[in-house]
């Protein structure tokens, strides 16, 4: 047993980049082509992490927190889906722009991803000794055995009992939570700038959930990782993030520092988000609930996607779609890094 | 213990008298706060067997161990455990989807693990189950009317032919559905909305007793509190008795009146949601419900957290002694070799502290970790 605290300090950013973001991305829509016509899953996303900073993306399913992870990544199912708008910035270069080559070339060395169900994304027919060898052997051009040490070695670092031993063995020889230490090892092999983590621990029970994230924590801190988490759970959210985007409806509704989010939201969504959760000194009680459903997006409703459901919704919310604009303190004081899509976020956050 | 002395009678009676009196054990109410459902060392077995056609048996799957508790009536009792603790295999006994191998589940003093016929069809008419899944528990070519009101096929006596279609509506209004939905399909409804058909298809025949195996788990979080509220509303207007299963802590702490913590195959520990939440003094409980993330930044500077190594051993060949023994920092010994029983600790006997509820730990003591 170990007991750990995961938030020490914050890890040392790389050299020489304080300033630019490893990742930013400007105005992004996507959209998917479908029988029933254009579903418009992301609306203009606008996000940025630096290196060693986590940011959480939180969202309910088909909020679009995915679907921009995957723009990001360039793993986009398209057709149907295609990037209609705006620029994703790597280290300052759009990486829209490049070529699918150039593009293959940066998905490894430099950005990688963690999916949710390790099972399906794991390959069943390969061993994963193999599959952690090939970021090598493609990327690096290194021989099967050097790669098969390497693997052995990246085993090791996620900590998987005798991974000597191991490295031959199928995923479905390994259990949940190994499968997806496999995924963050597989992740890690070339050392990447940015890692984008899809639901990591969704599908892991609570203790082995603790294992996984202290280990993400820790080898992000090492490498100095910029990590994009994307998670509906708000518990690991205010576990591990350094500052979050709310996404509904394709878009981000409210940014905010982790711990300012959770103190004073500044969108009634998040608001209803936190009131939700149990509470020790509401047993017994009703618990608040977020009314009706997530929106349908081939259908979005008029105005503010939030309007049927939202308990303080007004007229001009069902007919202007509210931007996203800085939050500030009542006296005008900047709040940096705070931003709410709602016409009343001062009452809400201000009260 | 009127209904217990029955059964001494009936041993040598013949079968028909025996279903008779059991069904007309099944029909007499229970007290509110009296146990409607005792269960005692269940034990479920599943087999290992190795060879094709000579099918030899080589060893056991014990996916539930010798478990035993009480479900009083009117009360929720939570079951929280990691994956492959044997949760869901609990259900399915209770439920009997599945044949204990051994032990007794006794409902209004009746053990109903070794009944059937008519009496097994008047038991299931009482105990109903919620499932995890509400994309694939409902059948994607039957209407919401058919599925709710296939129940009423079975036990026809719950509501005559021509009857159904008007209850149908009314258990669909129940759950908060438009009653003019009944003969749309499972397709097209959200996630929320199926686990409320889910609901309504357990609560059509009136039962008792409803097992909830992780009914909230699939659905998105904005979604699961309306369903939670849902099932306690339901709850006080029929006045059920609820099992409920999850991995979720807060959820399960919010909703139960009793929680029991169980590990590979065996309860850990026992006790209202004050004494688990509050009071753990079983190591596992402690990381359990240190391990659980709070939904609070301010905390994780100075929170504790227990983070238990490795996974949980397989159920087919699991550790002598206290199963818990290969994960557990307390671990000496006296754990590989004698296994600790599910009682309340030696050093709380007598005293009058939340910490005195049963655990099965040699070295049980309490520890501050924080709640959810």
């Amino acid at each position: 047993m170990t007991t750990s605290n995961l938030t020490e300090e914050l890890p040392a950013q790389r050299k020489g980049d304080d300033e630019t973001p490893v990742l930013e991305v400007r105005d992004l829509h996507v959209e998917f082509k479908t029988r029933e016509g254009i579903v418009r899953a992301v609306n203009g996303v606008n996000y940025s992490v630096k290196s060693g900073e986590t940011l959480a993306v939180l969202g309910e399913s088909g909020s679009g927190k995915s679907v921009t992870a995957q723009a990001i990544m360039g793993i986009l199912d398209s057709p149907p889906g295609r990037v209609a708008k705006g620029e994703i910035l790597f280290r300052g270069q759009d990486i829209l722009k490049l070529d699918e080559e150039e593009r293959r070339k940066l998905r490894g060395p430099k950005m990688a991803m963690i999916f949710q169900d390790a099972l399906s994304a794991l390959n069943p027919v390969f061993s994963v000794g193999n599959q952690l060898g090939e970021m090598f052997r493609v990327h690096q051009g290194m021989s099967k055995k050097d790669a098969k040490l390497k693997a052995i070695e990246l085993m090791d670092r996620v900590k998987i009992p005798a991974a000597k031993a191991r490295v031959n063995d199928y995923p479905h020889q390994f259990s949940g939570g190994m499968r997806q230490r496999i995924m963050i090892a597989m992740a890690l092999a070339l050392e990447p700038d940015l890692i984008i983590a899809d639901e990591p621990t969704t599908a892991l029970d609570v203790t082995v959930q603790a294992q996984v994230m202290d280990l993400l924590a820790e080898l992000q801190k090492e490498y100095a990782m910029g990590l994009i988490l994307i998670t509906h759970d708000l518990g690991v959210v205010a576990d591990v993030a350094d500052k979050i985007a709310v996404m509904y409806a394709g878009r981000i509704v409210e940014q905010a520092p982790i711990h300012e989010l959770y103190k004073r939201p500044a969108h009634p969504y998040t608001r209803g988000l936190l009131d939700s959760i149990p509470r020790l000194d509401q047993k017994g009680q009703e618990l608040y609930a977020i009314k009706g459903l997530p929106p349908n997006l081939l259908k979005p409703p008029a105005g503010c996607a939030f309007n049927p459901r939202c308990p303080k919704a007004q007229d001009i919310c069902r007919t202007d779609v509210p931007a996203l604009v800085p939050v500030t303190e009542r006296d005008g004081a900047e709040l940096v890094g705070r931003a709410s899509a709602c016409h009343f976020w001062k009452e809400q956050i201000h009260g | 213990m009127a209904e217990l002395s029955k059964t001494d009678e009936a041993v040598d009676a013949p079968a028909e008298a025996t279903e008779e009196k059991a069904i007309a054990a099944f029909e007499a109410p229970v007290e509110r706060g009296e146990p409607i459902l005792q269960v005692r060392n269940l034990v479920k077995h599943f087999p290992l067997t190795k060879g094709v056609l000579f099918k030899r048996q080589v060893g056991a799957v014990k996916a539930v161990d010798g478990v035993s508790f009480d479900l009083y009536q009117g009360e929720t009792l939570g079951i929280v455990g990691e994956s492959g603790c044997g949760k869901s295999t609990v259900a399915k006994l209770l439920m009997l989807l599945e044949t204990a191998t051994a032990g007794e589940v006794l409902y209004k003093g009746q053990d109903i693990t070794k009944l059937s016929g008519r009496a097994l069809k008047a038991v299931r008419r009482n105990i109903q189950m919620v499932f995890q899944d509400p994309y694939t528990s409902l059948n994607p070519r039957m209407t919401v009317g058919d599925i709710i009101g296939e129940p009423f096929e079975i036990h026809p006596e719950v509501a005559p032919k021509g009857d159904r279609r008007r209850k149908v509506q009314e258990l669909l209004d129940v759950v908060g559905l438009n009653p003019e939905y009944i003969n749309r399909y499972p397709h097209q409804f959200s996630g929320g909305q199926r686990q409320r058909i889910g609901i309504a298809r357990g609560l059509a025949l009136n039962p008792e007793i409803i097992i909830c195996d992780e009914p909230v788990s699939a659905l998105d979080v904005s979604v699961q509190a309306q369903v939670i509220n849902l099932m306690e509303k339901l709850q006080d207007e029929f006045n059920l008795s609820y099992i409920f299963i999850a991995h979720d802590l807060s959820i399960v702490r919010h909703i139960s009146d009793r929680v029991g913590v169980m590990y590979l195959g065996k309860m850990a520990e026992i006790g209202t949601d004050a004494q688990i939440y509050d009071h753990p003094t079983h190591p596992y409980t402690q990381a359990l419900l240190s391990a659980v993330p709070v939904p609070d930044p301010e905390v994780r500077e100075n929170r504790e957290r227990i983070i238990l190594t490795g996974d949980v051993p397989s159920p087919a060949n699991p550790p002598s002694g206290c199963r818990f023994r290969t994960r557990c920092w307390k671990a000496e010994d006296r754990c590989a070799t004698e296994e600790p029983l599910l009682a309340i600790p030696t050093r709380f006997k007598g005293q009058d502290t939340p910490a005195a509820h049963v655990s099965a730990c040699h070295f049980a003591e309490e520890k501050t970790v924080l709640a959810v």
